[in-house]
């Protein structure tokens, strides 16, 4: 077994699949000689040449667009955005397009593509690096948004991201992208796509989060266990469509929720979890969902930016306060 | 016509060696003008220096240097007049410093700080729009209020050579054309887009020649030739002002530095490509000239840097003292009036720090 951060394992998936699938290509501004900016694709190129891992101009609206067309050829384009903050020129072709091919021709034509991004705050970058907008596709019918937290996950999800029929939009948190390492098989076996990870069994509280937050809420789980409050640590990963029964099972038998995300707090993925347990979770609720996110304002830059992310003194007061609940 | 050669002449007045072309511009007359040029080319170098050693030692964030690009600034800087509007990109210091941004609100802003947005001696140029392309959008716009306002202004908006490629590009030089808009369009051709070269990035073999497809006039000038962009942006403005005549000046520099300090050039670019361009810098020649036409001497030269170095450490002293944001700051500015929801938020806030510090 290999041991990999987070942005090796991206680039191992990658290097996994352009070998057993001639129809994947990737594409995406520096993703070719320069191996991209955070280098996920170092070497790709080299090994794959320049058709399959391919440098465009800059351009993210024809870049996802042209993906399109490839996937409706049978291709199975993989676009690199270079960060977050630079998908918006191409929001029509995810939107308009992207999401909705299948249905507007009943299936006639389809459109099997990853649009990967590295996305949120944490490592002083400069402004418009920084944001977490998942809620905008996560909202959007007819797209996947999938989010890693670790490299394992980022494998085999990245690998499901690619077989899957139907756009995918792949957000890797950037702040976690070499983080510690993990032992991880390069064996080429995905992960499910439509389902969340419990990654510590609790009894008293269930934490639900994703992408980078993950590592704030599992210290706070760890904190939290030393004053003797037992939480269960749910990584959603897939955030659309929502493995909602995972949640309600574990809220079942805790009673209590505490979601934790970096992106602003109003209508967000946060809210959909909350408005689901809110339908169907109610008779085990017994504390009000909380929400620990960022702040509805703009992304500070990066000097102030700490101010903006919820951290884990947040996350831990905000489950003394489910668990003070009566 | 062959679909891709509009042999499009590049404006020169200084060659690589400092030799005068043709004769100085009216406007440039006398030796004032010229060393003002040259200040502001090597404050520019200068403070680009520190901004890199900043970020190096941990004090300031990513930075894109201005390495190889302080001709176009110095030219379009003095171009422009105190009533027109610059909308920037990334790259453009030495316009922003004649345009009276400071240059401790420039470390400010890569320190990671809003404030540094907040010109407090300008008003109406934009702060530097990091989206590529995106601030060509907004020049059109503001020259359109202009026009309305029968005002005698232009804007000038910037931009690399990959941020041509974009659709926001396009559509503002089109737009721009059907409007007839008091509008130029700075095109810094460095000829690289982080590890994409031009050639990759267009077949067109100039950027100029996109100004033909909407209409509007294009033209090229050597970036690294201070008085040719001063006057080439000089005459392109005279149009956009008086004649609401659009166009596209493409400046051919090239990108001494790495993108930014985030970036590292070697892995994919030619070391020898680098050699050749650093002979056609744009400081070197520019001194050379001075030297031998305007008896510009190594002492003055010497005091130039020395006082360009004093007026840069005086600017980063001012971008340490700067005294914090309040704490929430960051809440202040999303509306004119602040929402019930902010307002919450923030006092969520602020308990938040009284529990934990
Ligand atoms: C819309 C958008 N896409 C991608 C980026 C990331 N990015 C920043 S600078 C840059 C290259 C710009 O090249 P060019 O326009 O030639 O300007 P230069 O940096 O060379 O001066 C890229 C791709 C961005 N900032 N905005
Ligand atoms: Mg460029």
């Amino acid at each position: 077994m290999a041991e990999w951060t987070l942005l090796e394992a991206v680039k191992q998936a990658f290097a996994w699949e352009l070998g057993a699938d001639e129809n994947v290509v990737v594409l995406g501004e520096d993703v070719g000689v320069n191996g991209g900016v955070f280098r996920a694709t170092d070497g790709l190129q080299e090994t794959f040449g320049a058709e399959r891992v391919v440098d465009t101009p800059l351009a993210e609206s024809v870049i996802v667009g042209m993906a399109i067309g490839m996937a409706a050829q049978g291709l199975k384009p993989i676009v690199e955005l270079q960060f977050m903050g630079f998908i918006y020129p191409a929001v029509d072709q995810i939107i308009n397009h992207a999401a909705r091919l299948r249905n507007r021709t009943r299936g006639r034509i389809t459109c099997p593509m990853v649009i990967r991004a590295p996305f949120g705050g944490g490592i002083h970058a400069p402004e418009h690096h920084s944001e977490s907008t998942e809620a905008l596709f996560a909202h959007m019918p007819g797209l996947r948004v999938v989010i890693p937290s670790s490299p394992a996950r980022a494998y085999g999800l990245l690998l499901a991201a690619i077989r899957d029929p139907d756009p995918v939009v792949f957000l890797e948190p950037k702040r976690v992208y070499r983080l510690g390492k993990q032992e991880v098989e390069d064996n080429g076996a995905a992960l499910p796509l439509d389902s969340c990870f419990v990654l510590r069994d609790g009894i008293d509280v269930t934490l639900v989060s994703w992408g980078a937050s993950i590592k704030e809420t599992l210290e706070a789980a760890g904190k939290l266990s030393q004053i003797g409050v037992d939480a269960e640590v749910i990584d959603v990963a897939t955030i659309s469509p929502l493995d909602i029964e995972t949640i309600l099972d574990s809220v079942s038998r805790t009673g209590r929720c505490v979601i934790v995300h970096e992106a602003a707090r109003s209508f967000g993925v946060g809210a959909e979890i909350a408005a689901q347990l809110a339908g169907e979770g109610i008779t085990s609720l017994l504390a009000p969902v909380k929400r620990v996110t960022g702040f509805d304002t703009v992304m500070p830059l990066y000097r102030y930016e700490d101010q903006y992310m919820p951290g884990v003194n947040r996350i831990i007061d905000a489950v003394k306060e489910s668990m003070e609940y009566r | 016509m062959q679909g891709t050669d509009f042999n499009i002449e590049t404006v020169e007045f200084l060659d690589p060696s400092g030799k005068l072309k043709r004769p100085l511009p009216d406007a440039l007359g006398g030796r004032d003008k010229l060393i003002h040029l040259y200040r502001i080319m090597v404050l520019t170098r200068v403070f680009d220096r520190a901004a890199i050693n900043l970020q190096r030692t941990g004090a300031l964030g990513t930075y894109p240097s201005n390495e190889g690009q302080e001709a176009i600034g110095a030219g379009v800087g003095l171009a422009m007049q105190d009533t027109d509007v610059l909308v920037p990109y990334y790259r453009d210091v030495a316009t922003q410093i004649q345009r009276g941004t400071l240059l401790e609100e420039i470390l400010v802003y890569w320190g990671g700080d809003e404030r540094g947005m907040c010109f407090s001696n300008q008003a109406e140029d934009f702060p530097v729009s990091v989206p590529i392309a995106t601030q060509c959008c907004h020049a059109t716009g503001i020259a359109y209020a202009m026009k309305y306002r029968r005002q005698n202004r232009a804007v000038v908006t910037t931009c690399g050579d990959g941020a041509t490629s974009k659709g926001d590009f396009y559509e503002s030089i089109n737009i721009a054309g059907a409007m007839k808009l008091p509008v130029v369009f700075v095109v810094n051709n460095n000829r690289w887009a982080i590890s994409v070269p031009l050639e990759k990035q267009t077949a067109a073999k100039t950027i100029a020649q996109k100004a033909f497809a909407v209409g509007i006039d294009g033209i090229r000038v050597d970036g690294n030739d201070a008085i040719a962009v001063y006057q080439v942006v000089s005459e392109a403005l005279e149009h956009a002002r008086g004649q609401h005549r659009p166009s596209i000046v493409e400046a051919l520099s090239y990108r001494l530095c790495d993108h930014t300090t985030a970036d590292d050039a070697s892995r994919y670019r030619d070391q020898k490509e680098l050699d050749q361009a650093r002979e056609l810098e744009p400081l070197i020649r520019f001194k050379a000239y001075l030297q031998s036409e305007h008896q510009w001497s190594e002492t003055e030269d010497e005091a130039l840097y020395v006082d360009c170095d004093s007026q840069v450490k005086k600017a980063i002293d001012a971008y340490k003292a700067t005294p914090d944001q309040q704490p929430g700051e960051f809440f202040n500015y999303m509306f004119a009036k602040p929402t019930a929801n902010l307002e919450k938020q923030k006092k969520e806030y602020f308990a938040e720090v009284k529990r934990h510090g």
